[in-house]
């Protein structure tokens, strides 16, 4: 548990596994147990985690729209604004997808191919 | 001066239209990729400079002798309120369309570069969350997707190949090699930057044919630039069996597209023809395979140096026009 990526990366993991909404207090606890299970011993690692620096981590993640603060709530609860499968599929979009300015973004090995080319493609390789 | 300005907007008007239209019917490109790529960055280039300089030269005409002593004329008039009255209502047109123009196309040019950082920036925080490091290497991560996908997203040093589980479970290892050295080609080589640069000038100028020409041709040729780098390593065959996985998974393995709602031809934004990866890479596609089944010998040394002097001619010729007279005089 080095670096702030890592943490968000830990958060995002135990949000989306969740399915509702944590407090940075309940966050931080599971991290600290996971950390525990990883190093197989009652470490104390998890224990240096400090909830200032989940709050720090989670705000990073909400400015980057990744999470939402319930109002109204004190503590502040904490969720994932979209599942890991709907953001999977963001990007999946950004790649396959149509956007005219998606070749300068990235390069794709082999862009969209129409059935009919693909067809044609198999048959050529005898992949049928 | 007159002749100067006419001169140049035929020039403009040459490369604009019928130039682009000759150089992508032709068949040789494949043979020689970068030569080809470097005659449509000269064409790029020479059409803006002498676009933006028949207008500009024909709009200095009754102020200097020479575009310098034009420039110097105009300045004049512009800070130090100089009398206008040389210039007639045609002249300062021109003057401000050339003004307009070369503004707009800075402008797109910044434009594009800041919506293509802030959806590559959005797409690594995604994938920083999303995929995992591969076994390959620090700058290849994995996607868990099941239809064989491989990209890589350009960013100096944080620049990345993604594969999908999907690939890694369709390839054999050597065609995965042959999958991430030809997108490590597309990073080493900055291919970003001219797909950066075309797709701005295509923004820039929808309406002119050269632009969406220019753009095709160049995505074209620079996936063939990949493949020659990925073949210094990999067998043509694999290299082919890649290519067609890659193509007929993602197209035909069920599932794929309705897991992904990979957009249909159809949902192609009106008004945006052949602006997608639709026609115009599925061409690009069929026309790898064909180069790599059927390959030709490159173009003869001679041939590939008089391509390259008419770049350099192109580059030059505008550039003399618009400098040299001043320069003389």
């Amino acid at each position: 548990m080095a670096s702030l990526g890592e943490l968000e990366r830990a958060v995002m993991d135990l949000l989306w596994a969740g399915h509702e909404a944590a407090t940075a207090n309940t966050l931080r606890d599971l991290l600290a147990q996971s950390t525990r299970a990883e190093n197989g011993t009652a470490g104390h690692e998890g224990k240096d985690l400090a909830v200032t620096t989940v709050l720090t981590v989670l705000s990073r993640l909400e400015r980057k729209g990744l999470v939402e603060r319930e109002r109204g709530t004190r503590p502040h609860r904490y969720q994932a604004v979209s599942s890991r499968e709907d953001h999977t599929a963001e990007l999946m979009h950004e790649v396959l997808g149509s956007a005219p300015d998606r070749e300068a973004v990235l390069a794709r090995f082999i862009g969209s191919v129409t059935d009919t080319e693909a067809e044609t493609l198999r048959k050529l390789l005898g992949l049928s | 001066m007159f002749w100067t300005s006419w001169f140049l907007a035929v020039l403009a008007i040459v490369l604009a239209w019928p130039v682009p239209i000759l150089l992508s019917r032709a068949q040789w490109p494949a043979r020689s990729p970068f030569t080809a790529m470097l005659l449509w960055q000269a064409i790029a280039l020479a059409g803006g400079l002498s676009m933006i300089g028949a207008m500009l030269v024909y709009g200095l005409e009754p102020a200097g002798d020479n575009l310098l002593a034009g420039l110097r004329a105009l300045a004049g008039m512009v800070f130090n309120n100089a009398p206008t009255t040389a210039l007639g209502f045609w002249h300062i047109f021109a003057l401000s369309a050339a003004a307009l123009l070369t503004a707009h196309l800075v402008f797109t040019l910044l434009l594009t570069y800041y919506k293509i950082q802030r959806q590559r920036r959005r797409h690594r925080e995604l994938l920083a969350l999303l995929a995992s490091p591969s076994a390959d290497g620090p700058r290849t991560m994995v996607i868990n997707v099941d239809s064989p996908v491989a990209y890589c997203l350009p960013g100096g040093a944080r620049s990345v190949t993604v594969l999908s589980d999907g690939l890694m479970a369709a390839l054999e290892p050597a065609e995965l090699r042959a999958v991430l050295n030809h997108e490590n080609a597309h990073l080493d080589q900055r291919h970003h930057l001219l797909l950066w640069a075309f797709a701005a000038w295509r923004q820039a100028l929808p309406w002119l044919p050269t632009t969406r020409l220019a753009q095709e041709a160049v995505s074209s040729l620079i996936e063939m630039l990949a493949d020659d780098v990925a073949l210094k390593t990999e067998s043509k065959a694999t290299l082919i069996k890649a290519i067609a996985i890659v193509a007929s998974g993602s197209s035909g393995a069920p599932g794929a597209r309705m897991a992904f709602g990979e957009p249909e031809l159809s949902d192609v934004e009106p008004g945006q023809p052949g602006a997608t990866g639709g026609a115009g890479s599925a061409r690009t596609t069929a026309s790898r395979v064909s180069r790599l089944l059927s390959p030709q010998p490159p173009l003869p040394e001679p041939l590939r140096a008089a391509v390259l002097a008419a770049c350099l001619l192109l580059l030059a010729v505008p550039t003399a026009l618009l400098i040299v007279p001043g320069l003389l005089g």
